[in-house]
């Protein structure tokens, strides 16, 4: 009977049950949305930097990975320590660097990481294979399109070109044996690797026996935060990031979004809160006679609460789902637009869709939805029924 | 007889602001079972005020109530309402229904409130509904019933936990003539049949029905009189009653 009450009184104006729940929906969307970009943008470089399963980065000291262009002196004995560590599993070398291409009168240039192929993680081939020969190389397709080139072409590279002589030096011909998307770059920045040997050569002696960045993966049980105290207290040169600092780094830099985040999901609850407020304090105000009367003839008080709580969350339990959509599709087009955010990896999603985050979000909006409920019903449920009685029998 | 009633030195004051409105001034009488009595008396004389005093709505300024041998003026909220529940008939001048109900419904509430299952008090709202002569409106919603008809409703809701006492405010203050015949016909056998009423009233022949007649004025009683049968003339109405037993 109560069930059939709070149905009824949500019934006898659909128009204004519907648009409640519009409303509310709409803030649950905003808030689920908050969450997710909250904690989206650190989650996703978690995933990134996870992927590929290197737990430690050693780069020049003082230096973040790729922060700068300094690079590792004597690589080779670098190498070899790290490499005879019985805990290191893997220890791959990158030398970052820029490759020319002569291409129709023009020059394109691209980012070019040298990798030792066998044990890289900085790419995922999309077609062809691996670059094991020194002559050839691997391209994303934003390079490709940019050469006009393809899979099995030859090309001519230059590691260095000066643009006011028009002269190229450090020039080889290279085949592309590998189509790849490059896992730390955006999609649309043009980007080769190619073994580090013929990197380094075509640099010149600048950039022999030097890395830009080590990457190392450890033997499963080890511990990552002694492996790291003890790789930098033998190795003076470098500094050695483990992921979770690396996020840390990531997660101060991201603090404004997560404030942000927090300031508009803050705001959207309110909203609801408000908006569940008003809507179950007219709603109460239109039935005070009944209620009055319903106390009258012996209804208790907690039960009159308890219809008008449950008028309440119904409307929140067919507004959450409906948030929750919402919130989908709007943060998968906010993430469509923010994707072409220039210079963030491919894979890095500003909304992530953590389902505990998700149900934490709208189960909180819920609470607060209840909540608001409680203190108008109460109140409500609470007026002297006589003067009540009284007021409704003359207005 | 029974005292169902007991009222002693009955006070009710209303502030407005930071002037003190007496509207009952020191109100005492008894009423036994199975009476049945009229409060008349001028508009703002203090008859609402006492009925609700009477039906634990309300709490006095001063004096006391019983009802039923339990004293009631100072009960707390959630003992009041069961007492309300379990002990009280209310009747409105206004129907007050719930709109979003069948009459069959509205008459259920106060019974699945006390506790009783589906079953029984569904068979306990139709007998109700068709004492008041309404069996067959069971499903109505009261926007589908007459005036007489919601209030003949409103009375089986008032008579669903058995109570000691039925109070009605003007049970008739917005009938016609007609239906309020009925409706007095209907307190009228519903006092043969062994209920307690007090009712408050301007409407003469309802007063003139019931067997007692206390007068206010000022918020005291001016008269009580107890009115000889020989002397009633209200004029029966077809209300075709069903056989009940209470
Ligand atoms: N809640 C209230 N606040 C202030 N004064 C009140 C309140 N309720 C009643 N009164 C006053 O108390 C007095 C008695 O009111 P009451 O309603 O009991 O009269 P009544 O005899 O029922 O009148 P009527 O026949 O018009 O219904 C009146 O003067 C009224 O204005
Ligand atoms: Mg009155």
């Amino acid at each position: 009977m109560l069930a059939t009450l709070a149905l009824a009184s949500l019934l006898r104006h659909r128009t204004r049950t519907v648009l409640a729940i519009l409303g509310v929906a709409v803030s649950a969307a905003m808030l689920l949305d908050m969450v997710m970009l909250s904690s989206g943008m650190r989650e996703s470089f978690r995933g990134l930097l996870l992927s590929q399963g290197f737990q430690l980065r050693l780069s020049p000291r003082g230096t973040l990975p790729f922060d700068t262009e300094a690079t590792i002196r004597g690589a080779d004995s670098l190498l070899a320590v790290l490499r005879a560590r019985p805990t290191v599993a893997v220890a791959s070398p990158v030398l970052g660097g820029q490759l020319h291409f002569p291409s129709r009168g023009a020059t394109v240039t691209a980012s070019a990481l040298g990798v030792e192929p066998a044990v890289q993680g900085d790419y995922e081939l999309v077609a062809g294979r691996q670059p094991t020969a020194a002559n050839e190389i691997v391209a994303n397709d934003a390079t490709l399109r940019a050469i006009g080139h393809s899979l099995g072409d030859t090309v001519h590279a230059a590691a260095g070109y000066d643009p006011q002589l028009r002269t190229y030096s450090g020039e080889r011909t290279l085949r592309i044996v590998g189509r790849v998307r490059f896992i730390y770059l955006a999609l649309d920045q043009r980007a080769v690797a190619l073994p580090i040997g013929t990197l380094r050569a075509m640099g010149g002696p600048a950039s022999a026996d030097r890395i830009s960045l080590a990457m190392v993966k450890l033997r499963p049980g080890a511990d990552v935060e002694r492996e790291r105290a003890a790789l930098h207290a033998l190795l003076p040169r470098v500094t050695v990031t483990s992921t979770a600092q690396a996020l840390e780094q990531v997660d101060q830099r991201l603090s404004y979004f997560r404030q942000l985040a927090v300031i508009l999901g803050s705001v959207s609850l309110i909203v609801g809160f408000l908006l569940v407020t008003t809507l179950v304090t007219v709603s109460v105000n239109e039935r005070i006679g009944e209620i009055a009367v319903m106390r009258a003839i012996g209804v208790h008080r907690w039960r009159i609460v308890g219809q008008i709580l449950l008028e309440s969350s119904a409307l929140m339990v067919i507004a959450a789902p409906l948030g929750l959509a919402l919130g989908l599709v709007t943060a998968r087009w906010l993430d469509s637009i923010l994707a072409r955010f220039p210079g963030l990896p491919e894979r890095i999603d500003f909304f992530l869709f953590q389902p505990r985050a998700a149900w934490t979000a709208l189960g909180l909006l819920v609470i607060s939805g209840i909540l608001a409920g409680v203190y108008p019903s109460w109140r409500s449920a609470s007026l002297p029924i006589a003067v009540t009685l009284r007021q409704e029998a003359v207005g | 007889m029974t005292a169902i009633v007991e009222v002693r030195d009955l006070a009710r004051e209303y502030r407005m602001g930071d002037e003190r409105v007496p509207a009952l001034r020191g109100v005492t009488f008894t009423v036994h079972q199975p009476e049945y009595v009229a409060i008349v008396g001028p508009s703002g004389c203090g008859k609402s005020t006492l009925l609700n005093l009477l039906g634990v709505i309300d709490r006095p300024t001063s004096g006391t109530v019983s009802i039923a041998g339990e004293r009631v003026d100072q009960l707390d909220d959630a003992r009041a309402t069961e007492f309300r529940l379990r002990r009280i008939g209310f009747v409105f001048q206004r129907f007050y229904l719930l709109q979003a109900l069948s009459a069959r419904e509205n008459v259920e509430l106060p019974l699945a409130e006390a506790g009783m299952s589906t079953r029984e008090r569904r068979a306990r709202a139709l007998e109700l509904l068709e004492y008041v002569g309404l069996g067959r409106r069971e499903r109505h919603r009261p926007s589908q019933l007459s005036g007489g008809e919601q209030q003949r409703v409103a009375i089986a809701r008032a008579l669903a936990n058995r109570p000691a006492l039925l109070l009605a405010d003007e049970p008739t203050g917005e009938l016609d003539a007609r239906t309020g015949a009925e409706m007095i016909a209907l307190f009228e056998r519903l006092n043969r049949d062994g209920t307690t009423i007090v009712v408050v009233t301007h409407d003469e022949d309802l007063a003139r029905a019931a067997k007692r007649v206390i007068h206010m004025r000022d918020g005291t009683i001016v008269d009580d009189v107890r009115v000889d049968p020989a002397d009633r003339r209200v004029e029966p109405v077809g209300l075709a009653p069903e056989p009940h037993e209470r």
